[in-house]
């Protein structure tokens, strides 16, 4: 649901950016979402349609770069994926749980303009 | 101009981030100690509020600030208490940000509020993304939504700085296994402190306020 808002910050960002650059048009945007943000590239998409109408922005497209949640074991160090909808358990060592270390991210990487 | 990449490489929620900061300047500004209670709906995020209120009288002075999608029942049963209380009605919005607890704090008086309750909008998933000012990260879990909750939310339970279990005097009624619960909290969270709490009896209340206690004296030091 809290879509509209964070694609209004995209289109922001990105805007302020091509006109930076001078550019004529904006052809495609390249955002980073981890996993565990809950955000929806549909929904982002669908907003960015709606948003972008009336900007050098319009028409382009949303690429996604989706990140999977990233654990580090806090007893060995090991880095692994954890289980979704299961407890945490280092494959390694088998130690409990983890630290995050990957999973939350939510940025604009680059943008293709001409 | 020929078709170029520009990198960007931007926080999309920088400028969440940058209102977040102000909000933590002016409450600094005024020794004032922020606590963001997050939780599902329906867990006890008033009652707990409320319970604080009452048993932290003659100790610190709450404000606090209601976040929901509509109506204001919440902000007031808080007013009934005496407290400073803004409402944000976020009309849809399944979570607080930044720019509303701004123009929340504008309407409080800060001079007179050593503690600040921010009740966010019950969820357990967008609340962790945006930053609101706060010193305190606290979630409240609850017996009846049962013992996984931690290994479907781990967004949440990893991040807070306190965890209450609320609705504790149920226990003996449901299937809620406390040490299957206990065991996914550590692993996601093994710093943070996890109280036992029922805002039916009052059972662990107490315990709780003696750790904001603690919590704020820090703070102000």
């Amino acid at each position: 649901m809290h879509e509209l808002a964070v694609t209004q910050s995209i289109l922001e960002i990105v805007l302020r950016h091509a006109e930076r650059a001078c550019a004529r048009q904006i052809l495609s945007i390249n955002l980073v979402i981890g996993e565990l943000t809950g955000f929806v590239d549909d929904s982002i998409q669908f907003y960015f349609d709606f948003l972008s109408k009336d900007t050098p922005a319009r028409d382009a497209q949303l690429i996604f770069e989706r990140i999977s949640p990233r654990a580090r074991c806090r007893e060995c160090g090991l880095e692994y994926t954890p289980p979704d909808s299961r407890l945490w358990t280092c494959p390694g060592c088998g130690a409990l749980g983890g630290e995050i270390i990957a999973g939350r991210e939510f940025s604009v990487a680059s943008i293709e303009i001409e | 101009m020929p078709p170029e990449t520009l990198p960007v490489v931007e926080k999309i929620l920088s400028a969440n981030d940058m209102i977040a900061r102000e909000n933590r300047d002016l409450l600094d500004g005024h020794r004032i100690m922020a606590v963001n209670v997050m939780a599902s709906p329906g867990a006890g995020k008033t009652s707990l509020i409320l319970h604080s209120i009452k048993a932290l009288r003659g100790r610190l002075r709450v404000g606090v600030i209601e976040g929901d999608v509509a109506g204001h029942v919440d902000a007031d049963r808080v007013a009934e208490t005496g407290t400073p209380v803004v409402q944000i009605n976020t009309g849809g919005g399944c979570h607080l940000d930044a720019p509303q607890v701004q123009r929340a704090l504008k309407q409080l008086p800060l001079d007179s509020i050593d503690l600040l309750f921010i009740e966010n909008v019950g969820n357990l998933i967008c609340p962790t993304g945006f930053a609101l000012g706060e010193h305190v990260n606290m979630m409240i879990a609850n017996v009846p939504e049962g013992h996984d909750k931690p290994i479907k939310y781990p967004g949440m339970f990893a991040v807070v700085d306190a965890i209450v279990l609320n609705k504790i005097d149920l226990m003996p009624y449901l299937d809620f296994d406390l040490e299957a619960f206990r065991t996914a909290v550590r692993a996601l969270n093994p710093g943070s402190p996890l109280f036992l709490v029922s805002c039916k009896t009052g059972d662990g209340i107490e315990t709780w306020v003696e750790w904001l206690l603690t919590q704020s004296r820090q703070h102000r030091t």
